[in-house]
């Protein structure tokens, strides 16, 4: 009997082992670590409640959400196998895999779904993301029905690692404020990677998840992501290799010494989500600066090419519009305000500036924030010079760090300001904000800060908001596109030049429109340093 | 007077001068503009209205000021610190895990530039016109000079990418971490570059004060007597008047611990150091009010400690002191 057993027992054993060998095929390649370096030392790693590349970087590692995306706005299945939207675009069903686990060993089911994205909509700084969600039905464990209040297109997006990390609801379900709750400094996700070490403001330590649910996943066994606070000591140690990932290089001297290092790639994929712009924004509401002929001369007067041809050394991409221009919504046919000296003059003759005897015509100041210098003193400087052209004498006025500039702009006290905004990848969650007149609240940055009002913006911003046809709502954000860069409460300038730069040798890079806010479940080491 | 006597009043002296500190770190934190709620929808890359406001009566930020300095000082006299607005941790707690590290920089800069700036002085001072003394007199001009972030960026370019033989950041290997003896090892490379950064402004300083005092020492009369007498050179110089010219330089060390940890801001941020000159850094930016104040208080209670400690070591240095001799 007991030789029945003992052979009944073994043969369990091969086939379980045989089983975890066709789940986990071993790759050449596999395993390994790489170190990433980052400036910003993350407040937690909780993604669901805390915006920002700080808290991204860990929380898409640790935390899977129901869909991903691919280099091309694609979304790909992730935690959902498939998703469907109802005709009348009022719901979302989403189909769970059935195999994920939480790294405590937990299931993962549509009630973490449910109650992760209630908390989000709750938690999130990013209000606008979630306002359509009324309420999530889960009619089984693996299946959760998204309900709407209006159709809401943004939503697809906004189920991104990013932006919807899947919380475990027998963790953070406990009735603590989500804000502050203990778990964000040691979260438990089903992502391919878990924390296992965190030394605040030094490193935190990301180990391979063994049972992620995605087969042969992670291929890394480790993620060191090291805080190195100043600029030029992460560069030195990615030249050196004790850093292996460089995430958001922006200075273009930086980038080129970079891709003139030998073992370092460079690339400026994996942005697109995020959109940053460079611009430079009017205080609609201030004289002379409410007149649109003035702020059209100044566009006209800058000289974008210059920017960023000389400026930033060709490094960025010229922007047109309130749409970043990686984005599929980008509007490329709008006024471009081309440099036209002439026309500035006249446009600036037009609105009662005449030329003064010395040459002068009127007077303003120029913000910038402080601490981005290439993309945004040196930019207010220049603008200096070149604006007196056109009899323009600008002031700029330096403020000593980002709250001291913050609270200028979002209390008016400005003329006009160097800015860079981020798009979030729907216009719902980062582009309204800036335009909509309901949105002009005193004391927010980045609200509607130039105090800009258009009913017939805020018509087409409220319609495309809620069009489920995606060529409708090409069209309502291309009018509304037209509208703004001709109302021209802001100069648009470039796309800001973010670069990711990477030790040679490593592979499956994170080049989606995410980059390296998504999981980097697909790096290797294809050719392994030399240790 | 008598020691404890004069022990007793010096703190007392401490503690009103930290009630001061307190009150006046308060009032010009929270003159500054810019608040919390603004940096932390800064980072987020935008906040609604209503998490702002949520944000701002979390913090007691909507009270009037004099309210808020009431509660905060009724909470620091009961030991409470408070949370750091950033990272939602007890202060006390943040500030212990980073003061090590910043002690460590601090201490074996302050070893590393009264020992070589000494030794230097007192060489260069046996020959004032000499091929030795000038160089010394060209280095420590150069040294007082070059300021600190300089400093710090030159040596990491040389040390790190030139002749790239030591670590640039961080205190430790974090990737393949070491234990004991190795660890110590690996914190002593760790600490060569930003402790030699720090070191070399005063080095510069410690070198012409100890140059200077031993020309006078050397010259005075109870060196020439020593001398009379025929005690060794190394005695005279070692014994005499080396001791006379320690009690400036003990003076000035004891005074510049504030700037050593003024200093320590700099060179923390650029060696990525993990101490409180970095954390006081970042909470600036960040307008962290809990966690600033109390580095400041902190920062405030070491260099009030020095002080006194330099005034025991000055007692015990010189017997006219002790004595209460003029």
């Amino acid at each position: 009997m007991s030789s029945i057993v003992s052979k009944l027992a073994f043969a369990l054993t091969v086939t379980l082992a045989a089983a975890a060998l066709r789940a986990l095929p071993a790759r050449a390649g596999d395993g390994g670590t790489v170190v990433i370096a980052t400036t910003q030392a993350p407040r937690h790693f909780n993604g669901a409640v805390q915006s920002g590349l700080a808290t991204a970087l860990p929380s898409t590692q640790i935390f899977a959400s129901p869909l991903r995306y691919d280099d091309n706005w694609n979304p790909k299945p992730y935690l959902a196998e498939s998703w469907q939207t109802a005709p009348d675009g009022l719901s979302i069903t989403l189909k769970l895999v059935k195999n994920a686990v939480f790294h405590d060993g937990h299931p993962v089911t549509s009630e973490d779904v449910a109650f992760s994205i209630m908390a989000i909509k709750a938690n999130h700084p990013f209000q606008s993301m979630l306002a359509a969600v009324e309420k999530v039905d889960t009619p089984d464990p693996y299946t959760a029905v998204i309900r709407l209040s209006y159709p809401h297109p943004a939503l697809l997006l906004a189920m991104s690692p990013a932006l919807m990390p899947i919380l475990p609801k027998h963790i953070y379900g406990d009735g603590q404020d989500l804000k502050s709750h203990p778990a964000n400094l040691k979260p438990v996700g089903s992502g391919p990677f878990r924390l296992t070490d965190y030394k605040q403001g030094e490193y935190y330590t990301l180990e391979k998840f063994d049972r992620f649910f995605i087969p042969g996943r992670p291929r890394l066994d480790k993620i060191v992501v090291r805080i190195i606070s100043d600029p030029n000591a992460a560069l030195v140690s990615l030249e050196r290799g004790d850093v292996n990932v460089l995430p958001f290089v922006t200075g273009v001297r930086d980038i080129d010494r970079l891709e003139k290092t030998p073992n370092v790639y460079v690339t400026s994929k994996g942005f697109a989500g995020i959109g940053a712009l460079n611009w430079l924004a009017f205080n609609t509401r201030k004289k002379p600066l409410d007149d649109v002929r003035v702020r059209q001369a100044i566009g006209f007067a800058a000289n974008r090419d210059f920017i960023i041809n000389k400026l930033m050394g060709g490094k960025a991409t010229a922007a047109t519009g309130p749409i970043a221009p990686g984005s599929p919504l980008a509007e490329p046919d709008v006024e471009a305000y081309k440099f036209d000296l002439a026309r500035a003059e006249q446009l600036l003759d037009a609105a009662g500036y005449p030329k003064k005897p010395d040459g002068s015509r009127l007077s303003l100041t120029i913000d910038y924030i402080p601490g981005a210098d290439e993309q945004q003193r040196n930019i207010a400087e220049y603008l200096r010079s070149q604006l007196k052209r056109a009899g323009i004498n600008l002031e700029v006025r330096a403020a000593a760090d980002f709250p001291t500039w913050a609270q200028r702009i979002s209390t008016y006290d400005f003329d006009m300001t160097m800015d860079t905004v981020f798009n979030w990848g729907d216009p719902v969650i980062g582009v309204d904000r800036t335009y909509l007149s309901s949105n002009i609240r005193k004391g927010i940055i980045w609200s509607n800060t130039q105090q800009y009002s258009n009913p017939k913006v805020d018509e087409l911003l409220a319609a495309a908001a809620r069009e489920t046809s995606p060529e409708k709502r090409k069209a309502l954000y291309s009018e509304f596109q037209k509208i703004v860069v001709s109302d021209a409460p802001i100069f648009y300038i470039n796309a800001t030049p973010y670069y990711n730069a990477f030790s040679k040798g490593l592979s499956g890079l994170p080049t989606t429109i995410w980059g390296l806010m998504s999981p980097l479940d697909e790096l290797y080491w294809e050719t392994p340093p030399k240790t | 007077m008598n020691l404890v006597a004069h022990v007793i009043r010096q703190a007392a002296n401490a503690a009103g001068l930290l009630l001061a500190v307190l009150v006046l770190n308060f009032c010009l934190i929270h003159l500054t503009p810019g608040d919390p709620a603004q940096v932390m929808a800064g980072e987020m890359g935008g906040a609604s209205p209503e998490v702002m406001a949520a944000l701002r009566v979390k913090y007691g930020l909507d009270h009037s000021l004099a309210e808020q300095l009431l509660t905060y000082l009724s909470k620091v006299a009961t030991g409470d610190f408070g949370y750091s607005y950033y990272f939602n941790e007890p202060v006390v707690g943040l500030i212990a895990q980073r003061l090590p590290a910043t002690l460590y920089l601090v201490l074996s800069a302050l070893l590393l530039s009264v020992l070589i700036g000494t030794l230097l002085g007192v060489v260069s001072a046996r020959r004032p016109n000499g091929l030795f003394s000038q160089a010394v007199t060209v280095l420590s001009l150069a040294g007082y000079a070059a300021p600190i972030f300089w400093t710090g960026l030159m040596l990491l370019l040389l040390f790190g990418s030139v002749w790239p033989v030591l670590p640039v950041s961080g205190m430790a290997d974090v990737v393949t971490p070491k234990t004991g003896l190795a660890y110590a090892i690996d914190v002593a490379r760790h600490l060569v570059l930003p402790s030699s950064t720090l070191a070399l402004v005063f080095i510069a300083q410690y070198s012409r004060l100890a140059r200077v005092n031993m020309i006078d020492a050397l010259a005075a009369d109870y060196v020439r007597t020593a001398r009379a007498k025929g005690l060794p050179e190394y005695v005279v110089v070692g014994k005499h008047a080396l001791r006379n010219t320690l009690i400036p330089i003990v003076t000035v060390a004891g005074l510049q611990f504030g700037q050593l940890f003024a200093g320590a801001v700099l060179v923390e941020t650029i060696f990525s150091w993990p101490g409180m000159g970095r954390l006081v850094f970042e909470s600036i930016l960040r307008r962290d009010y809990p966690t600033l104040l109390a580095i400041l208080f902190f920062s405030a209670v070491l260099v009030m400690a020095a002080n006194i400690v330099t005034d025991l070591v000055y007692r015990l240095i010189d017997p006219r002191i002790r004595s209460g001799a003029p």
